[in-house]
């Protein structure tokens, strides 16, 4: 396999700030809200620079995502930030009615997601984000694996028109993909051709691809590696292509085993090209307070029981 | 700009809409469409900026309006086609399978003169509130509009929208509430207990206006001119209404929130309601 050189570690939400800055500076349109997680979201530099399109909403994240919808319409590029629980389950009826039913240009800025948000424990985890979010029609779902991908993918999401959900999180990551990255809208990324076994992953999990990637080339097992930050349009096309190439698939994903990327491609794959499958997910299961490296191992989330899935599902073949 | 004669003849126009159209839908909402007829009526035909000829969804450079109250689809669709934003004809259409007039307010199906859907409640005031944002940051001087019911005003929502409008300072931000005691169990003095309307949004930091009569057009149009004067807050003008207003069965009860008429109550609603602009 290729060799990932890590230029320094930062959490993926320091990316969307970061995007979130750059697309202010280049598009006036671009306005950010937030309920009252101005640091959380990364959202000074945006704030301090243009004061005058930065809308303070205080506790009140209902109200927030109805002003985004009635601000986009003026022609501004509203991007809404808190925690992810709190851009989704709670706010679920306005986010379908306001944004996803209006099909306004509303950007939800989703940090904090899964869960490596960490100490603070269940209540603000959530594990269900991805299954909310793409069960909405016209919702796009992206879900970038490192602070570059996140800074892209935030950019992407302020030119793209049409309503975004953009998962990112709270711990300091491995940067292993290019600075200055194009994002593209649903489009897999393949990291590793393979030809054994096909390993999706999404966001946190495809570094955790990555070193499971070797481990199994140590074990003389070829395994794809496809990074999917787009997970809803889902690159259908990239997915069947590969798992009709290796015949043996795993997907790998910070998220329940309810409803998210796992599902969506079991549900592609019983469709088109039945395929064995393992899936490395946080389970029916609520967090808990933890390290986020503490809460990856605990809820199985990491490189090794991602190797052990491959295995599995090559020996299913 | 119509003068009060010329709102009291199209008033009546519209709840004659509304009983056809609801009764020809088989269901629909028609005690606070009739209840909010006449602000609704004023504010299409004398107090918004707005020309049909020219509107877009962003609302530049025209005055907005956003229906919060979601189920008064009936007297917000009959409102724009006779303000001649889509043909008076398409309003037999409401619910039917395949219109453009959903049960309530969407954009999908791209009617004219519709901002955002509506119809799960507490939303609409924020949605207004955006635009009225939209509108201080482009430095443009026209008024967003939005109409809640009183049962409405029990959603959490509401008041996360209250305290946002006045502490934002959006004096261009003009809501209007069908305070017409009302809600689908009973009266919300019974089920809901909102309480004192007028103290609660003024305890907001808001501009209250209270029109002790809803159905009176001088009052009606006076508040709105003080509304329009506000410096440094939002406005809310609470109109004291009658559900049902117009039709004597319908009139000062609760059964009528949701109920179609049959065609026979529709043909005596009708009888009490003058034809002037010709039915559809």
């Amino acid at each position: 396999m290729k060799e990932y050189i890590v230029t320094g570690k930062k959490d993926t939400r320091s990316g969307f700030g970061d995007g979130l800055y750059e697309a202010g500076k280049n598009n006036p349109a671009v306005v950010a809200m937030t309920a009252d997680l101005l640091p959380s979201l990364k959202m000074e530099k945006f704030a301090a620079e243009f004061p005058e399109r930065f809308v303070e909403c205080g506790i009140a994240e209902a109200n927030m995502v109805g002003a985004a919808a009635g601000l986009s319409l003026t022609g501004k590029i509203p991007f809404i930030g808190s925690f992810a629980e709190f851009v989704t389950g709670r706010v679920y009826d306005q986010v379908r009615q306001e944004v996803a039913y209006g099909h306004t240009n509303v950007k939800i800025a989703s940090s904090h997601a899964g869960i490596t948000l960490g100490e603070d424990g269940a209540t603000h985890q959530t594990m269900e984000d991805v299954a909310l979010m793409r069960a909405l029609p016209g919702m796009v779902v992206i879900n970038p694996c490192d602070y570059n991908q996140t800074k892209a993918a935030t950019i992407a999401a302020a030119e793209y028109v049409g309503p975004v959900y953009l998962r990112f999180g709270r711990p300091s990551v491995p940067i292993f993909t290019p600075a200055d990255q194009k994002f593209e809208i649903g489009k897999a990324i393949v990291f590793e051709e393979g030809t054994d076994v096909t390993i999706f992953a999404t966001g946190h999990l495809v570094w955790e691809a990555l070193q499971a990637c070797k481990v199994l080339e140590d074990e003389g097992i070829s395994a794809e590696i496809i990074d999917i930050a787009t997970i809803k349009p889902l690159d259908e096309e990239a997915v069947l292509a590969s798992a009709l190439k290796t015949k043996a698939v795993v997907v790998a994903e910070e998220h329940s085993v309810h409803g998210g990327l796992g599902e969506l491609i079991a549900g592609v794959l019983a469709r088109k090209a039945p395929t064995p499958m393992e899936f490395v997910n946080g389970g029916d299961k609520f967090g808990q307070s933890g390290s986020p490296a503490e809460l990856m191992k605990a809820y199985g989330l990491d490189a090794g029981h991602i190797a052990e899935a491959a295995r599995k599902a090559i020996a299913r073949k | 700009m119509s003068n009060v004669q010329e709102l009291t003849r199209t008033a009546s126009q519209i709840r004659r809409d509304i009983v056809r159209m609801v009764c020809e839908a088989g269901s629909g909402h028609p005690g606070g469409s009739l209840s909010s007829t006449d602000v609704m009526t004023a504010l299409y035909f004398h107090v918004m900026k707005h020309d049909p000829a020219t509107w877009t969804r962003s609302g530049k450079d025209a005055d907005v309006f956003v229906l919060s109250a979601g189920h008064l689809a009936p007297v917000y669709y009959a409102t724009l086609a006779r303000a001649g934003y889509f043909p008076v004809a398409e309003l037999g259409t409401l619910r039917k399978f395949g219109t453009r007039l959903q049960g309530h307010p969407c954009v999908e199906t791209g009617l004219p003169g519709v901002f955002q859907p509506s119809g799960s409640l507490g939303q609409g005031l924020s949605a207004a509130i955006g635009f009225a944002l939209g509108k201080k940051m482009d430095g443009e001087k026209n008024y967003v509009f939005s109409l809640l019911g009183d049962g409405e005003s029990e959603e959490g929502q509401i008041w996360e929208a209250a305290i946002f409008a006045a502490h934002h300072k959006l004096d261009n931000l003009i809501a209007f509430t069908d305070w017409n005691g009302q809600q689908i169990d009973g009266a919300v003095e019974n089920v809901g207990g909102l309480g004192d309307l007028a103290d609660k949004w003024s305890a907001f930091g808001w501009n209250v206006i209270v029109v002790d009569d809803g159905h009176d057009f001088e009052k009606i149009l006076a508040a709105f001119e003080i509304a329009k004067a506000s410096v440094g807050k939002p406005s809310m003008i609470l109109l004291k209404t009658e559900m049902g207003h117009g039709v004597d069965f319908m009139a000062g009860t609760h059964k009528w929130h949701g109920k179609a008429p049959s065609a026979e109550q529709r043909d005596a609603a009708l009888a009490q309601l003058e034809e002037t602009l010709g039915d559809y």
